[in-house]
């Protein structure tokens, strides 16, 4: 790369500030024939909660315009199979490897995160307090104040390392949960979660989602994202990563110049599944045909 | 190894009412097994996400599929031109079984559309030395030289719900059901492939099915396409499309 494309979250140094959003790219190695998963700043793998989960019924996905709806309800296999057959697998990449972190209860968000305390590669975990599919699951948490700044206040005690925390949509004010998270002690922030929404099959008169209602996400919901990322950026101190609908160079750019020290990409690994590893490079090339040389200058210029 | 290619559309041919068969070309295209299947971009970003399409058959050079326009995604598939390029993503997913011992009589049962990933599968149990033969339920008769493909292989039975033509009847109402067989493979509604796995396990004759559900990513990451089965619920794209019947709890 020509350009500086290095970037920090806190204490958090990032090559570049591309990552791969939670429960869009599995555990990363689902990708491994696309990329080097080494091109990006970090990949953020499956939400992960203490006991293993089998998710929500089939249906659980259905398609809307320029985006998806999904009702996967955090199916995974529980934090200890990720320590024990999961973590083992990664290598040289730990560095790159961020834990999503789910749960139900706040002693169950804590005992996650003791319980990955322990690896020391283990820089970052990301705190789902946003997940709107499970039934009286996270969304509790992350759509009041109290709520956001009680659970991270608690894993904050139990997380050594950097901790970012997800923030959920579906809110009246989401600048004041982001400053409710920081105030608890959150170390970065991440938004957009997925939007609450719903579709119905008319034929069968039936909704599309065995849930009825799931997470909309996907390049629809981007400009939502993209004005929640610049309210939370001029209003917390600590990073903002932006992420929601994210398809290309351009929309990443977009996200950094509202105020984005680093992003993800979602629901387009599912579309092109090499996109996330060419992003950084393409980022690198807009920034040189346009005589920038260290893309954090972009940061927020809106 | 999965692949993300950019293939030419060199053939595009209506084979019955609402079925095209396309042959795709290209350069080092990866090895495949029968019943695996493909993720083919919509054109024109007709659908963001990609439509998952079984394998017809395919070589280091070319990719054959057999597509029903049912909606926006495989239309704008459908559409698509002699010399247009569609990107593909391959192969995906686990087929079906391949190895038995020689003499094996092994019958393949397709309904509709699901007859696609059969072809590539009859090939290769005949060059195996397996006698396979071939059971199809369909609406309407494919044209005289796609049909042909299979005459030269084997024994093939053709059945239809309205008796226009074949045996006037569901695929489980045909005389080659009856007969005894080590195995029975399948795709199509799964209404049929319910009725042929209950059949099945009642005579004690194996089964397998590959199923067609909603997939978002094709590779095992999204845990969009699950199926409930006897070991929790399995990824169709990734532990599938093929599964033995007696896990499935369908
Ligand atoms: C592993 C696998 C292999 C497949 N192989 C073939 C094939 O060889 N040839 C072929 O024509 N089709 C095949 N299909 C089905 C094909 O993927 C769907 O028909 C297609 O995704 C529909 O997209 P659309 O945009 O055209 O229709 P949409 O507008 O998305 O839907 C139109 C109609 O099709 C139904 N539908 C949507 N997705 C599916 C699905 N995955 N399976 C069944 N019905 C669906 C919808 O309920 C709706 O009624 C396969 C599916 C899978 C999962
Ligand atoms: C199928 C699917 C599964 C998801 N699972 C999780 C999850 O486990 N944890 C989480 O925090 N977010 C999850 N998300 C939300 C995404 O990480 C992301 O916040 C959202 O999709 C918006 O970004 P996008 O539009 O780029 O996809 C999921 C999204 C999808 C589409
Ligand atoms: S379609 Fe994504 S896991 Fe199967």
């Amino acid at each position: 790369m020509v350009t500086d494309m290095s970037t920090q979250l806190g204490d958090l140094v990032l090559s570049n500030p591309v990552m791969t959003a939670s429960g869009t790219f599995g555990y990363g190695f689902e990708y491994e024939d696309f990329m080097a998963l080494d091109n990006l700043g970090a990949f953020i793998v499956k939400g992960t909660t203490l006991e293993p989960r089998q998710g929500n019924d089939y249906p659980r996905m259905a398609q809307t315009p320029a985006g998806m709806l999904n009702a996967v309800g955090l199916q995974n296999p529980g934090v200890e199979h990720f320590i024990e057959h999961t973590w083992p697998r990664y290598g040289a990449l730990e560095s790159k490897v961020i834990v999503n972190v789910s749960g139900a209860k706040i002693e169950d968000y804590v005992r996650v995160a003791e319980l990955l305390a322990p690896l020391e590669g283990l820089r970052a975990i990301e705190l789902n307090i946003s997940c709107p599919n499970v039934k009286q699951g996270g969304m509790a948490f992350g759509t009041t104040c109290d709520g956001a700044a009680s659970v991270t206040r608690a894993v904050r005690d139990a997380w050594p390392r950097h901790l970012m925390v997800k923030l959920s949509p579906n809110v009246t004010s989401i600048t004041d949960i982001a400053l409710a998270v920081e105030g608890a002690g959150a170390d970065s922030v991440s938004l957009i979660n997925t939007l609450m929404g719903m579709a119905i099959d008319i034929e069968r008169r039936r909704p599309m989602l065995s849930t009825v209602t799931g997470g909309m996400s996907g390049p629809a919901v981007k400009p939502v994202a993209v004005r929640m990322v610049w309210q939370v950026a001029k209003a917390v101190k600590i990073p903002v990563v932006g992420l929601g609908g994210i398809a290309s160079a351009a929309d990443a750019i977009e996200f950094i110049m509202a105020g984005a020290s680093a992003v993800q990409i979602g629901t387009y690994n599912f579309v092109d599944p090499s996109a996330a590893g060419r992003i950084p490079a393409e980022i690198d090339s807009w920034c040189q045909a346009h005589g920038v040389s260290r893309l954090m200058e972009l940061k927020g210029i809106i | 190894m999965k692949k993300q290619l950019l293939l030419t559309v060199s053939s595009n041919r209506v084979v019955a009412p609402g079925w095209h068969h396309m042959v795709l070309e290209g350069t080092d295209l990866p090895p495949v097994t029968p019943g695996q299947f493909v993720e083919v971009a919509a054109p024109h970003g007709a659908t963001l996400l990609n439509r998952p399409i079984s394998i017809f058959d395919a070589t280091a050079t070319t990719l054959e599929l057999v597509i029903a326009p049912v909606g926006d995604g495989t239309k704008a598939i459908c559409d698509a031109k002699v010399g247009d390029s569609l990107r593909v993503i391959m192969p995906l997913g686990k087929g079906f079984t391949t190895e038995f011992p020689v003499g094996s009589k092994v019958l393949l049962v397709g309904g509709g559309v699901g007859i696609a990933p059969l072809y590539m599968q009859l090939c290769t149990l005949i060059d195996a030395g397996v006698k396979a033969e071939v059971l199809f339920g369909l609406r309407s008769r494919p044209d005289a030289e796609f049909c042909k493909q299979y005459e030269a292989l084997a024994p093939i039975h053709i059945c239809t719900d309205d008796g226009s033509f074949g045996h006037h009847g569901l695929v489980t109402s045909h005389p080659a059901f009856g007969q005894h067989y080590d195995m029975i493979q399948m795709c199509g509604p799964k209404p049929m492939m319910r009725a042929v796995a209950a059949s099945a396990a009642e005579r004690g004759i194996p089964a397998e099915a590959s199923l067609e559900n909603m997939m978002a990513c094709g590779l095992g990451a999204c845990l969009c396409c699950v199926e409930p089965t006897e070991k929790g619920n399995l990824c169709v794209c990734k532990d599938g499309p093929v599964f033995n019947t007696s896990l499935l709890t369908w």
